[in-house]
């Protein structure tokens, strides 16, 4: 526990989780969920859960993005509401 | 209706706040999580009972191996629902019934051709696929395991599949062949768990499985079916992490992808 950093990544998360929902353009919000998963891949690791946060690095912030990019790509890149 | 929707949302809020008071705080000694009777039993019988040092390996594929067998289902019926929805027959009707594609398909730009792209994955998708075998196989001794090992071995085919062409890496990994590994997978585990069954024992209760495998004890017989087990695991995690890339870029067309 370093309750600086701690800090620091967890006004991050809530800041990314936000605006991943707010933004429009469906390209950057994948873009920002990845960033999302990665820092609570951060998070986990820097409390000693290596094997969630490696979950989360290869799952959340690899394969899912390119999934939501893959579908992203198939249909259209603004979100209408 | 958005006023409903978020009242429903702050009192939900509110309610998990007013337990989130409940929990016990970090690092203290007697919470469940840090001092209960179960994790001290896994903590301490672990080592003994199948000398296997990663005890989140243990507890996953060993304690609740049930768990993580269905998990494994789970991904396997994903896929193949994804597969169901979106895969295309060869008469041109889509599975589920002919729907027209609510927007024009895009045409990929990129062929594939340029140097450095394609030189640099041409060195990185050997070391990817090595370090995703190191994970599967050395989960029970380092963080890791069979399904994020897979998981990189499905994300090394992705991204053959997007730095040169879709066909490239289904001619490696055909949609015959990616389904046949995704059932291979949840057979083996199953597979161990029935062996276990017919010399005697309880389903997925790796320990008889001495009998059968030579020269190891109950403790030894279990690391080693673990190592079965995540092998299972990631077969199939793998494959269905392809087959849901393969079937989501084109829209089920299997050619022409991202």
């Amino acid at each position: 526990m370093i309750p600086s950093f701690d800090i620091i990544l967890l006004i991050l998360l809530v800041v990314t989780a936000i605006v991943s929902l707010r933004v429009r353009d469906l390209l950057s919000a994948t873009m920002i969920f990845g960033v999302y998963s990665f820092l609570i891949c951060l998070l986990w690791a820097e409390m000693g859960a290596v094997d969630v946060a490696f979950t989360e690095a290869s799952v959340g912030a690899g394969v899912s993005a390119v999934f939501l990019i893959a579908t992203v790509f198939n249909t259209s890149r603004n979100s209408s509401d | 209706m958005k006023f409903f929707a978020l009242l429903a949302v702050s009192v939900t809020w509110c309610l998990l706040i007013y337990a989130a008071r409940d929990f016990p705080d970090f690092a203290v000694p007697d919470s469940p999580a840090n001092g209960g009777k179960v994790s001290n039993y896994f903590l301490e019988k672990t080592e003994e009972n199948s000398h296997v040092p990663n005890v989140v390996t243990a507890v996953l594929a060993d304690y609740r191996g049930y768990d993580t067998m269905f998990e494994t289902v789970v991904i396997f019926t994903a896929g193949i629902a994804i597969m169901a929805i979106l895969r295309m027959t060869p008469g041109g009707s889509t599975g589920s019934g002919a729907l027209p594609p609510a927007v024009p398909r895009r045409k990929r730009t990129f062929d594939g051709s340029e140097l450095i792209v394609s030189g640099t994955c041409k060195l990185l998708i050997p070391i990817i696929q090595l370090f995703a075998l190191y994970v599967i196989a050395h989960g029970h001794h380092s963080p890791g395991g069979g399904f994020q090992g897979g998981v990189i071995l499905g994300a090394s085919f992705i991204l053959l599949a997007i730095s040169r062409n879709l066909d490239a890496a289904l001619q490696r990994l055909s949609e015959k062949r990616y389904l046949m590994l995704a059932s291979v997978g949840v057979l083996i585990y199953a597979g161990i768990g029935v062996m276990s069954l017919l010399l005697g024992a309880n389903f997925l209760d790796y320990g008889i499985l001495s009998q059968i495998l030579p020269a190891t004890d109950a403790a030894m017989a279990r690391s080693h079916s673990m190592l079965g087990v995540e092998v299972g695991v990631a077969f199939t995690v793998s494959a269905i992490m392809f087959a849901i890339y393969a079937n989501l870029s084109t829209a089920g067309e299997l050619k022409n992808g991202l």
